[in-house]
């Protein structure tokens, strides 16, 4: 890992050539005779960019180890009976494939985009706590290690699926002991990436760029930092009452001693409600910036996406009973849950409205990261579509608990989330690596994750409305055909990412040659004023606010006062 | 109902499963709640798939229209208050007219007041438990596929039934065209109760009890899963609902209380090793077998009983264990004194265990307290 590290992202080499013609940003090239090299640099990392790249590297290891999960999986569920797993070791697939995605793959892959680009966006020198920047990460990894030990201790791994219900999960061996001591790791490590983002967001904008004229990116990010302070610490809680009931005798969640099972599922989706648009925002927020780039046309509705964005992120903590439709609430809870649940559709049909205005009267070309931020638009709808469905608490009775949820969530995760951060890294990579991708690569990867995906995920809506329990093992024979195919899907899916892997590693070595500092003609925002490959530090002196006004200008975010200023 | 005679017909056009349903949609309903959650389902996807059409269609023309490769110039407009209003205010409407009658069908399905009969069905790993409540009897009601079908990566796994893993040895009877309420609850941990054709689904949590209720109106067989999950076999405890007329079930219930005092062990019998050893391999292969094996050679974490420590030692603890249970397993204290009985004398005399003790009922009644 650490040669091609080292490749994405020069310490030292490149960047001696580009100080003085390549722009803004090159000069302070020469100012980092501190930084360590070798492993010192990766261990003591307190540069946004290093720590940026590590944790998309982790993530990208982690999703495909959550990958490998999900290939269990489907290879077990191809046909009826049990062919690979026992039906214990199929429920410890299901969990750490679930707590790998979310906690492992999702969340940090959106960190580390958010540690890479938003110094950068905002003309920042770095994060605001950069040591804190470095703990943050460097949790991560014990994390994973020990959700990946959990399978090798008597009894498995955590087999209570990623929600952790009790009282199985207190029934279950110390494999959940070690699934619950990562979640307390990635949860610190969580809140302290947080309030690194929320303190550089709010502390260190570039001159002129108030809170109304920062990139989209950068608002979502900002949210998506105030949501996971608030929601980490109570899954934490949720977790720790989780311990004391299995080692210390407490009664939380134990009716014989006065608790309550259903209490756990409470504050576990009060966490985990919130927790979906922890995933989702950060990605409306990278594809709010393709869109207008690859159209040549500003956001269309700026101020109105951020009344969206924290309308959602407001609802977000006021639905979370809609997971829970079928413990029995009372009527009224039933009705509260249903009706805020539908009301998110609209900001999120707000959105879906703008982006598409972005692009409507657009000049569009159709790069990898268009191509994926479309391909977001499309599915995301369809996954939004299916949760207006679910949102319906009657509807939801007959599909809680089966396949449709699986389908509508990996809709929502997979093309939202994961498809986004791919468009995402193709968009940013020329400014990582200092080189072009394969563009003819990336479309193969693109057309051939979206076919895949949606053999995959598609027939699992079929599946659940015919009534097929999710986290099953094995399945009645009316379900076969729908399972074959997603699991034909599933493998499809599962070989594209190699692509994926091999053109970025094609990248870092050269890619198909140097990218120039703005590779996209419409990209408008700070990174592209930045030297390509972005050089160790940047913007160790703020943007001018002439350099800045431009930018905001092209955005539509001001007006120019005079006419020469739009060429 | 117009709506729902279309999609009967799209689904009698397209190629059918062994339950002869759709894939694409619902189990055929047959209960009005079900047929309810049918239409409301329909009547949503229509409203979502005008609003899809509408949606793509724009964003598939601007797609096509206004690329740079047919020479289209952007145009830089980047905001319209009246459009952005606009689309904020339609769809909130749109859910206005869809929230009415699903709030609707909400409080019918919390209604469920005025019951014909009422039932207790408990959750248990990994089987169900029903109680007539008005009719003083109960049984358990398990997976009726053998084992076999189950295991392909054993050779010679015989083919699978029709029903696999839909099939129980007693299923619930319930009288057609009655109000049934369904109390749930649970043994250990959380499961939940659905019967999709019913359009019900509870879930059962262990310490409370919480409600349900249908009325069906055809008689016929209907199928369901647990559907939360519950451990190991989670996917093995099938839901199956029998709908018979209302004599038929008059019928079957004096049968099942007649059965019941019947069943219930005389406590006075006086048990041969071999009765006991009869009734226990049929006792353990229903319960135990699904973790230990049919061999008792157990698997993964799951302990071996032949020659085990607890089998082959003082029969005190072999009881303990099965009354008590320990990590992974649960207790069986639900398990009648003479199945406790009988299912340890098996174990301790099969699979190579040759203790030659046999535990008696009373000494499973006398380890309870």
């Amino acid at each position: 890992m650490t040669t091609t590290t080292d490749a994405l992202n020069p310490a030292h080499p490149i960047d001696h050539g580009h100080g003085a013609d390549h722009g803004h940003g090159g000069h302070d090239a020469h100012d980092h005779h501190h930084a360590p090299a070798g492993w010192r640099r990766w261990v003591y990392a307190t540069n946004h960019k290093d720590i940026g790249t590590m944790y998309l590297w982790f993530a990208f290891s982690m999703f495909l180890l959550g990958g490998t999960f999900a290939l269990g999986i489907r290879a077990e569920l191809f046909s009826p009976g049990m062919q690979f797993w026992q039906p214990e070791f199929f429920n410890q697939l299901t969990t750490l494939h679930g707590v790998i995605m979310v906690f492992g793959a999702i969340m940090p892959a959106f960190t580390g985009l958010m540690n890479w680009m938003i110094p950068l966006m905002i003309g920042a020198p770095d994060m605001a706590f950069a040591r804190m920047n470095n703990w943050s990460f460097w949790l991560l990894p014990p994390a994973a290690m020990l959700l990946i030990i959990s399978l090798f201790v008597p009894g498995g791994g955590p087999g209570a699926g990623w929600t952790f219900y009790p009282p199985l999960s207190v029934q279950l061996g110390a494999g959940m002991d070690f699934g619950i001591f990562a979640i307390h790791l990635m949860g610190l490590s969580s809140i302290m990436g947080s309030i690194n983002i929320v303190t550089t967001i709010l502390n260190m904008r570039a001159p002129g760029m108030t809170l109304l004229k920062m990139p989209m990116f950068a608002w979502t990010s900002l949210v998506t930092a105030y949501l996971l302070i608030a929601v980490a610490p109570v899954l934490a809680g949720a977790v720790t009452m989780l311990l004391t009931d299995r080692h210390f005798g407490t009664h939380f969640f134990n009716a014989a001693g006065g608790g309550d099972p259903i209490l756990f599922q409470h504050v576990f989706w009060f966490f985990g409600h919130p927790e979906v648009y922890i995933m989702a925002l950060p990605a409306f927020g990278v594809v709010s910036q393709i869109l207008p780039t690859f159209s040549r046309k500003p956001l269309f509705g700026y101020v109105s996406m951020v009344y969206a964005v924290c309308a959602i992120a407001i609802l977000s903590f006021m639905v979370w009973g809609h997971h829970m439709f079928a413990v029995g609430f009372p009527a009224t809870a039933q009705l509260f849950y249903m009706f805020m649940t539908m009301l998110i559709a609209v900001p999120t049909g707000v959105k879906v409205f703008n982006w598409i205005s972005t692009m409507w009267q657009g000049s569009m070309t159709f790069e990898t990261p268009m191509l994926f931020a479309i391909g977001f638009l499309c599915l995301f709808t369809i996954g939004g579509m299916s949760g207006l469905v679910l949102s319906l608490a009657p509807v939801d009775i007959q599909l809680h608990g089966t396949y449709y949820v699986v389908a509508h969530f990996h809709y929502v995760l997979v093309a939202g989330a994961l498809f986004s951060l791919f468009g995402a890294t193709y968009y940013w990579l020329p400014k990582w690596t200092g080189n072009m991708y394969s563009e003819r690569m990336g479309k193969l990867h693109f057309w051939w994750s979206m076919i895949a995906f949606n053999i995959t995920f598609f027939p699992m809506h079929f599946l659940g409305l015919a009534g097929m329990p999710r986290r099953i093992p094995d399945y009645a024979l009316q379900f076969t055909t729908f399972n074959e195919v997603a699991s034909v899907g599933a493998f499809l899916f599962g070989f594209a990412q190699i692509l994926f892997l091999y053109n970025v590693i094609h990248t870092i070595r050269g890619g198909v040659g140097p990218s120039p500092q703005r590779p996209w003609d419409g990209a408008t925002t700070l990174e592209w004023d930045v030297a390509c490959p972005a050089p160790h530090h940047t913007w160790t002196e703020p943007p001018s606010l002439a350099l800045v006004r431009e930018g905001l200008i092209a955005q539509g975010l001001e007006e120019s006062t005079h006419v020469e200023e739009l060429k | 109902m117009q709506l729902r005679r279309l999609c009967a017909m799209a689904a009698a056009c397209t190629p059918s499963f062994a339950l002869a349903e759709s894939p694409y949609t619902f189990q055929t309903p047959q209960s009005p709640i079900a047929s309810h959650i049918n239409d409301l389902h329909t009547w949503i996807m229509l409203i979502i798939v005008v609003v899809f059409v509408v949606v793509f269609g724009l964003m598939f023309y601007s797609i096509f229209k206004h690329r740079r490769s047919v020479g289209h110039q952007a145009r830089h407009f980047h905001e319209n208050t009246a459009v952005e209003v606009a689309w904020t205010i339609i769809p909130a409407l749109i859910l206005a007219v869809m929230a009415f009658p699903a709030a609707r069908l909400v409080l019918a399905q919390k209604n469920t007041t005025n019951a014909d009969i009422t039932i207790k069905a408990t959750g248990y790993q990994w089987l169900w438990g029903y109680d007539y409540m008005d009719y003083g009897f109960g049984y358990k009601s398990r997976l009726a596929t053998p084992r076999a079908q189950i295991e392909n990566y054993k050779d010679g796994a015989p083919p699978k039934s029709p029903l696999y893993l839909l099939e129980v040895d007693e299923p619930l009877v319930v009288p057609v065209g009655k109000r049934v309420r369904i109390l749930t609850t649970a043994n250990d941990v959380i499961h939940s109760w659905y019967v999709p054709a019913l359009g019900v689904k509870q879930d059962a949590i262990p310490g409370f009890i919480r409600d349900t209720w249908f009325t069906a109106e055809h008689i016929g067989t209907y199928r369901g899963q647990c559907t939360e999950l519950c451990g190991r076999d989670h996917g093995y405890m099938p839901i199956v609902v029998k709908v018979v007329s209302d004599a038929d079930f008059k019928t079957w219930v004096t049968a099942q209380q007649a059965k019941a005092k019947a069943a219930q062990d005389d406590p006075n019998k006086k048990w041969t090793k071999d009765e006991l050893l009869a009734r226990g391999k049929q006792v353990f292969e229903s319960n135990c077998a699904a973790c230990h094996k049919v061999d008792g050679k157990g698997g993964g974490p799951f302990p071996a009983l032949a020659g085990s420590k607890i089998a082959t030692g003082p029969k005190e603890g072999h009881i303990h264990i099965v009354l008590t249970g320990k990590n992974a397993m649960p207790s069986w204290a639900g398990l009648s004194d003479v199945e406790v009985a009988s299912v340890i004398t098996y174990e301790r005399n099969s699979f190579g265990n040759h203790t030659g003790d046999f535990v008696l009922p009373a000494e499973v009644k006398a380890a309870r307290k």
